[in-house]
């Protein structure tokens, strides 16, 4: 059974998640994206590549950060943009999803960009659209629940390859709750699909996953310990609601153990760069001198953001 | 009304027979197997070359979605599933709305069943009030409406103290206690085996602790009470192994798994698809493999349907938004000759688990050929393929991961009381 994010002849139809993509088409649409890189750079920021398209922003959560660095990647693009806030209008009069989806394909969308609360939801939409619209439309997700982030994956690899070239030769350490996130699910596939040697998850045990160990990963409950010697740290966003499930004490609580300080990056190696797929909470995850630091390539995720989502909408418009 | 069923392989697993035999039905009893008794003239003759002769099959799970749930199924549809299934005998869960709670209810859902002329229907009645954990019901008004015993639901969503009184309070009439051994509070949120799969996926999960935590809450339960316990649907290697010693202990406990839990695991979810969500969840290979051994030694006594018709709107949904079940009232006999099949289990054997040993938990007149047991028979092809396919079935429940794959094994004919009351042409 092929992965529904792949058509009959094997190209990327939909991007659903990182996880059994090849090395090679990760490469790929990294090396695309830095095509895209300079684009914005220009005084006209606009390259005519899916001219005519129409690009349908579909939020059934919500996300004015995510959103709009679509919507931005689309018009660079030359797309025309519709952004739908879908938890706000039809599924409280009780339209199904797929009666939702149905209804967007006949108003002839020819890409869909959704972002959903629920783990699988784009997964569900592509088979739908795969089955009743033979694939003529797109689908890029996101974020769903707790899965998958694809496109946060990718820029994260994208800012990496920037800053140290090689991935065969890296420590990384992912910093938080991994539990609760997608961009972590979607940054360790991709890290262990490009090469990195050693991954490592640091976190109290309440926020770690079964199954880490079965990824490739090393676990680390002392963050001290963790970061001793990796080249990238990646950190979570740490949801405010966590504090509230019994799965942790308080933010005070969190920081003092969990929370990236001057003091514990000094363990990293010298050269070690400091990512966060926002919105950082300071003083909780990070501090602001980290955040604010020399180290910290945060704003540089953000740019590449939009590059490697106009490589993913233009990949998957050709195939 | 005289009836001689011949040429079949006659299966009968409450006598350990397995043997070509002519089967005489007189006035809905076996009157004997073999030659006719003098002066026995049939008024209708069977012809069964090629089939297997066996008592009608008993589902210890089946919902059949009324009253309450009309838009999903009707008593009509699903009774006829059951038939087309070769099942003669169910046991509805309570877990209907309302929930089973008040003698009325039963005695209009068994009134409903008798107009139709189908499977007989043992419900389970509500072991608290809205199945809300909180007031006992009036089990003996409702074990004279009709009710075989009385079942907490979904989950063991009793607390401690309520539920040792109503087993308390079970026990001083003689009823079993039916309960699906999970943790509420150890599952809550949980919609996919708690293991590496749901992680990778970002799916909650159902850990196996909220299995083995409830069955040791209920073992001691039953060592303080005494009440005679059926433990509904176990899905863990670690759950199976502490009933096992339970048993060996001497405690009255029983147990039942569902059909599809003896073939498909975690992995089998792959990309989110909602037709494997079940309750309790499908786990690891290797839990897989101790319910199939289990199932074989005798550990779990019974296979069940755990028919639970779900509707389109409620199914085509995002994992953890869809609602858990599958329909299997016409997949029970299926698949379990596919297990029977691949563990080189004899098929006698195999059956009992669906008749014989089903009908010892029920404590109902089924699961036998033997001369004077009531006539319910199911007539089935062993050896007829067919592929699983909506149009296939009778159940408005459409929804199963056996949708598109071939399955072996198909009811012909089932007998209720000496009568043909479903007939499928080969």
């Amino acid at each position: 059974m092929r992965h529904p994010q792949l058509n009959a002849n094997g190209k990327l139809q939909h991007l659903l998640t990182i996880e059994g993509l090849p090395r090679e088409t990760i490469h790929h649409i990294l090396d695309t994206a830095s095509n895209f890189v300079g684009v914005s750079d220009r005084e006209v920021k606009k390259v005519p590549l899916l001219r005519g398209k129409s690009v349908f922003n579909l939020f059934f959560e919500n996300s004015t950060r995510t959103r709009t660095t679509f919507e931005i990647a689309a018009k660079r693009l030359s797309a025309d943009v519709l952004n739908l806030n879908v938890n706000t209008s039809s599924t409280s009069k009780g339209e199904s999803l797929l009666d939702t989806i149905d209804n967007l394909a006949a108003m002839h969308a020819d890409m869909f960009v959704v972002r959903h609360a629920s783990s699988g939801a784009p997964t569900l939409i592509a088979e739908h659209l795969n089955r009743v619209r033979a694939g003529e439309v797109n689908v890029i997700n996101a974020g769903d629940g707790r899965h998958a982030h694809p496109t946060q994956g990718l820029l994260d690899m994208y800012t990496i390859r920037h800053f140290k070239k090689d991935f065969t030769q890296l420590r990384v350490a992912v910093v938080g709750d991994i539990l609760h996130s997608r961009v972590a699910r979607s940054d360790i596939h991709a890290l262990t699909t490009l090469g990195v040697p050693e991954v490592r998850a640091i976190g109290p045990l309440t926020l770690l996953p079964t199954g880490l160990q079965e990824m490739g990963l090393k676990i680390y409950t002392d963050m001290r310990e963790g970061l001793r010697g990796v080249d990238v740290i990646i950190m979570l966003r740490l949801q405010s609601e966590r504090m509230r499930g019994a799965l942790l004490p308080s933010a005070q609580e969190y920081y003092k153990h969990y929370g990236l300080t001057d003091e514990k990056l000094a363990l990293a190696a010298p050269d070690a760069i400091v990512m966060h797929p926002g919105p950082m909470n300071r003083g909780v995850e990070i501090d602001s001198s980290v955040a604010d630091g020399p180290q910290a390539v945060i704003l540089d995720q953000v740019t590449f953001g939009i590059a490697v989502r106009m490589a993913v909408m233009t990949i998957l418009a050709s195939s | 009304m005289r009836l001689t069923i011949q040429n079949g392989r006659l299966i009968d697993p409450s006598a350990g027979l397995d043997q070509q035999a002519s089967l005489h039905l007189q006035d809905g009893r076996v009157l004997a197997i073999g030659e006719a008794p003098a002066g026995f003239v049939a008024d209708q003759m069977v012809d069964a070359t090629g089939l297997v002769v066996a008592p009608g099959l008993v589902d210890l799970a089946a919902r059949l979605r009324e009253p309450g749930f009309e838009y999903r199924a009707t008593l009509e549809s699903e009774m006829q599933a059951a038939l087309a299934g070769g099942v003669t005998s169910l046991s509805c869960p309570p877990d209907t709305d309302p929930p089973l709670d008040e003698p009325g209810l039963v005695e209009m859902l068994k009134h409903r069943a008798r107009g139709l002329d189908g499977a007989r229907l043992f419900p389970l009645g509500a072991l608290t009030v809205g199945l809300k954990g909180e007031v006992i019901t009036e089990m003996a008004e409702l074990a004279e409406a009709g009710c075989i015993g009385f079942s907490a639901g979904a989950e063991v969503s009793v607390d401690t103290q309520t539920l040792l009184r109503a087993m308390q309070y079970a026990k001083t009439f003689g009823f079993t206690v039916w309960l699906q051994p999970q943790d509420p509070q150890l599952a809550r949120g949980g919609v996919a085996h708690g293991g590496p799969v749901a992680g990778r996926l970002g799916l909650p999960g159902v850990p196996v602790i909220a299995e083995t935590v409830a069955l040791h809450t209920v073992f001691e339960l039953v060592r303080a009470t005494g009440c005679r316990v059926h433990l509904c649907r176990l899905s863990s290697a670690a759950g199976i192994e502490l009933v096992r010693r339970a048993k060996a202990e001497g405690l009255p406990v029983s147990c039942d798994i569902a059909v599809h839990h003896l073939h498909l695991i975690d992995v089998d979810i792959g990309w989110f698809d909602s037709h494997y969500r079940v309750h309790p969840p499908f786990r690891t290979q290797r839990d897989r493999d101790a319910i199939r051994a289990a199932v074989a030694d005798g550990t779990i006594d019974a296979i069940c349907s755990d028919h639970t018709p779900v509707d389109d709107d409620a199914k085509l949904l995002p994992f953890s938004e869809a609602e858990p079940g599958v329909t299997g009232l016409e997949l029970l006999l299926p698949l379990t000759l596919k297990w029977a099949q691949e563990a080189d289990v004899p098929l006698a054997s195999a059956l009992s688990r669906i008749c014989t040993a089903a009908a010892g938990i029920l404590g109902i007149e089924a699961g036998s050929l033997q001369p004077g047991a009531v006539a319910d028979v199911c007539l089935f092809d062993p050896s007829e393929y067919w592929v699983v396919e909506p149009g296939q079935l009778c159940s408005q429940g459409r929804h199963s991961p056996f949708l598109g794959r071939e399955v072996v094994g198909r009811v012909r004919s089932t007998l209720v009381g000496g009568r043909v009351v479903y007939a499928r042409a080969g």
